[in-house]
């Protein structure tokens, strides 16, 4: 393996392979830090032929490997394998083409998503996908993983999004699907690569759709004394024939958290908080809001505050995006779920978590994308206490078999990874699943790919992660 | 020949797929180029396997066998203040479900929400081997597993036979408002499409008409909104607003296919505004093509006329390097510019690994 690494290194020049234990430390983990995995490697490639030659290598060498962007994966899909290496595509943060006639963007893997609408943003164009990692995470980690965030009901996620994807395949070939059109020939191949978790290979450049910004938002953060209460005003809202760009509930816990986090305030004594967000043309926002706040009104909340200007508007959605990252401020560490029930169900699903959560002893609190059903439970623990991390993931697949039981699906938009291994069989039954492992084999006969992602590999899992992620014990980060 | 070839539920048609070696599901043929494939192949009509297996208005979310005809779905979403924003095609012409998705077609209202694609949310499909299987979700937002879904629309039926789709749906707008602008001639008309596309208004529908001289701009929202709009696209270009009944017209000409020659070849090009001009010169050359510029300036339909050889549409398309697929007439199915990866063939072999489905080039 050595003298494999040897002509390794000489793909990625001037030191870009790392090989020294304290370099593989940093890519040990990704945002599942209940998990982690050391690379033989990490090559850092500056042009995607760099890309294709590190994947050619891999193919030709039988060779595992993951691809990385910033590390933000929910579900560990960026867990290195120890057999392989990481490919880190930080580097590639180009964007090669901004459009404002045709409104795209052509931008490489590494470029962060809210970077993109910066660069749109003297255009009055916007890329619509905004997961609340938006900050740091990549496109191409948004493709790989079909990212969401809080404006899908109304949006989608990141594939309907994606109109041209140029890629590398697992076996080194080279493909480009759809392109600068926003309609397609033949089938769409761009949509069965998003959201392939890596197994399909890695994107090089891709052609994202911008949305001309909205003129004028109209955003309301409502306080209920029930988390039913403010289940009942997405109802409402739902039935009304509005259609909102974002339905957001914080519970109680999550909202505790981002007082402390953010400083965000929220009416006192509310057990659930309800955002909604209306966009539009001033004219439509005018008419709708005075039937959107007639509905708020009518469901009963302790408080409604709408956000009278831009900076009121953006104080919400930070209290909103913090949240996660607060709640961790809350426990040594936490799970984060993803899982999907219909709409009408969310109270019912709810009041089970809780139920749940009391039977295992574990504080549960939840942020959720009310309007399309996408529920995440946070649960939190202290993985220095002995066995909390199995109660944990315990609970954590009680949730996700609860969503299948409902009729949603286990993940809305974080993926299966390593962390939902388990549960993609209860989805699919074993013919579907045998369907999803002969596309695999078309595209990565080899299994190099990411592999030990979405399908379980034989052979060593990754080692579990307990206490502080290994960037805090090496005194590299810390969480204050 | 076994029969039957009319199956009625999901586990007939897979039972109907594996008694026949070669076999291609069709539904109410609008689109009949699609289904002219070599004549071993057996056409398993779904026109038995219809109806709305699931309908929640408040999930947002329907489900229905893939013979069901569009116009019923559309019925039955609008009774419940819904609707399918897409704008299905040939709607009244009887288009069935199954059969928009495998042609991949989204008429006009595609601009503001996106198209087949954008709404797809899940499938039980028949593979290759018989095997009926559910890929997708039941619930608007689901990453689990790959999205086959997304896959089939444009398919075909190459890959496997839709048995049922399940799609998103959103409230429908309180009313709409229809404008006429004036373009005198392509490069006019592109100008109007991508200003108006990067505005404010939010359009709806933005299409350059097959009279050459029009483009058609349609608003959606509240009322009172809808009309502000208008005066001040009107003030930008010259035009009118239609009544509702001349609204209609316009646009049900255009779902239906009315403007195109009868029994002409009729083809689908995925474009970009910018060769709008150049495919207006290349199809002008082809005496009395008939041209429809939809979705904003991203998708063409040119119609031939029956005297006009289909190779000369081809040769011109590739030229322009666009690609397309002939959905009516006599064309080479594939009548544009076109790569064949290695890995088309080899998800194909995954997928129907006897070619029990006819071949992507068929």
């Amino acid at each position: 393996m050595a003298e494999a690494l040897h002509r390794l290194a000489a793909l990625v020049p001037d030191g870009r392979l790392l090989t020294r234990p304290e370099q593989l430390a940093a890519y040990e983990s990704d945002a599942l830090t209940a998990f982690r995995s050391r690379p033989l490697a990490i090559a850092i490639p500056e042009t995607t032929d760099e890309v294709v030659a590190l994947v050619r290598f891999c193919h030709q060498e039988h060779l595992p490997f993951v691809a990385r962007g910033s590390g933000t994966s929910l579900s560990g899909g960026s867990l290195p394998v120890s057999d392989g290496i990481v490919i880190a595509l930080n580097r590639l943060t180009r964007i090669r083409r901004l459009d404002p006639i045709q409104r795209i963007a052509v931008v490489e893997p590494g470029v962060v998503n809210t970077q993109v609408s910066a660069a749109a943003a003297p255009h009055r164009l916007h890329y619509a996908p905004d997961p609340s990692s938006a900050l740091i995470c990549t496109i191409g980690g948004n493709v790989a993983f079909n990212s969401g965030g809080a404006h899908c009901l109304k949006y989608g996620m990141t594939a309907n999004h994606i109109l041209g994807i140029k890629a590398v395949l697992p076996t080194g070939e080279v493909v480009e699907w759809g392109g600068p059109s926003r309609e397609q020939i033949g089938p769409d191949w761009c949509g069965l690569f998003t959201g392939s978790e890596g197994l399909f290979g890695i994107a090089l450049e891709i052609t994202l759709q911008l949305l001309p910004r909205a003129e004028c938002f109209h955003t309301v953060l409502a306080g209920y004394r029930t988390l039913e209460q403010a289940g009942d005003a997405v109802s409402a809202v739902v039935a009304s024939g509005l259609l909102p760009g974002a339905l957001e509930i914080m519970d109680a816990l999550a909202l505790e958290a981002a007082v402390a986090a953010v400083h965000a305030e929220y009416p006192p004594g509310c057990e659930a908080v309800l955002i909604v967000e209306l966009e539009g043309t001033r004219e439509a926002v005018a008419a709708d809001r005075v039937r959107l706040d007639a509905i708020i009104a009518a469901s009963k909340p302790v408080e409604m505050r709408p956000a009278r200007d831009a900076e009121e508007r953006l104080a919400i959605w930070k209290g909103r995006k913090s949240a996660f990252s607060a709640v961790g401020r809350l426990s040594p560490d936490f799970i984060v779920q993803d899982g999907v029930v219909p709409r009408r169900r969310l109270g019912e699903a709810l009041r089970r978590i809780g139920e749940m959560a009391r039977e295992t002893g574990l504080r549960v609190a939840n942020v959720f994308h009310a309007g399309d059903g996408n529920l995440h439970p946070l649960i939190l623990f202290d993985g220095r206490q002995p066995g909390a991390l199995e109660r944990s993931e315990a609970l954590a697949g009680r949730i996700l078999k609860l969503c299948i039981e409902m009729g949603g699906s286990i993940t809305g938009e974080h993926g299966v990874g390593v962390e939902k291994l388990a549960y993609l069989p209860a989805m699919y039954n074993a013919e579907e699943m045998d369907c999803m492992l002969r596309l695999r084999a078309a595209f990565d006969p080899l299994g190099i790919a990411n592999p030990g992602k979405k399908f379980p590999r034989a052979g060593a899992p990754a080692l579990q992660q307990r206490g502080l992620h290994p960037l805090e014990k090496a005194g590299v980060i810390s969480r204050e | 020949m076994p029969e039957p070839l009319t199956p009625a539920t999901p586990a007939e048609l897979a039972e109907a797929v594996r008694s026949h070696p070669r076999v291609l599901a069709v539904g109410a043929r609008t689109k009949p180029r699609l289904s002219q494939v070599p004549g071993d192949v057996a056409l398993l009509s779904t026109r038995a396997l219809r109806g709305i297996v699931e309908y929640e208005p408040e999930e947002f979310t329907f489900t229905a066998l893939a013979g069901t005809p569009v116009r019923e779905i559309a019925q039955a979403l609008a009774e419940k203040g819904q609707y399918l924003p897409f704008d299905p095609l040939w709607l009244e012409s009887g288009a069935t479900l199954g059969g928009t998705v495998c042609a991949g077609t989204s008429g006009p209202g595609r601009f503001r929400f996106g198209g087949v694609r954008d709404f797809i949310l899940g499938v039980r499909f028949v593979d290759g081997l018989g095997r009926l299987l559910r890929m997708g979700g039941k619930v608007v937002k689901n990453c689990a597993g790959f999205d086959l879904p997304k896959f089939l629309v444009g398919s075909l039926g190459r890959y496997g036979a839709l048995a049922e789709v399940t799609f998103k749906v959103f409230p429908a707008p309180a009313a709409r408002l229809t404008l006429k602008l004036k373009a005198s001639g392509a490069e006019a008309a592109a100008r109007v499409l991508t200003e108006a596309a990067a505005s404010r208004w939010e359009c709806e529908a933005l299409d350059f008409l097959p009279d050459g001289r029009s483009v058609g701009l349609r608003l959606a929202g509240p009322a009172t909104a809808l009309e502000a709009v208008s005066r001040e696209i009107l003030a930008r270009w010259p035009g009118q607003v239609l009544s509702p009944g001349e609204a209609q017209t316009i646009w049900t000409e255009l779902r239906e296919m009315r403007w195109a020659h009868a029994g002409g070849a009729l083809v689908k090009v995925a474009i970009t505004p910018n060769v709008i001009a150049a495919l207006c010169t290349a199809v002008e050359s082809l005496d009395s093509t008939r041209l429809h510029i939809s979705a904003g300036g991203n998708v063409g339909f040119v119609s031939l006329s029956t005297g006009i050889p289909p190779a000369a549409l081809q040769e011109r398309l590739r030229g322009l390097g666009l690609p397309a697929v002939t959905l009516c007439g006599n064309a080479p199915l594939w009548c544009g510019a076109r790569a064949t990866p290695a890995i088309a063939g080899a998800v194909k072999q995954a997928l129907d690994p006897q070619g029990r489905f006819p071949s992507t080039e068929d």
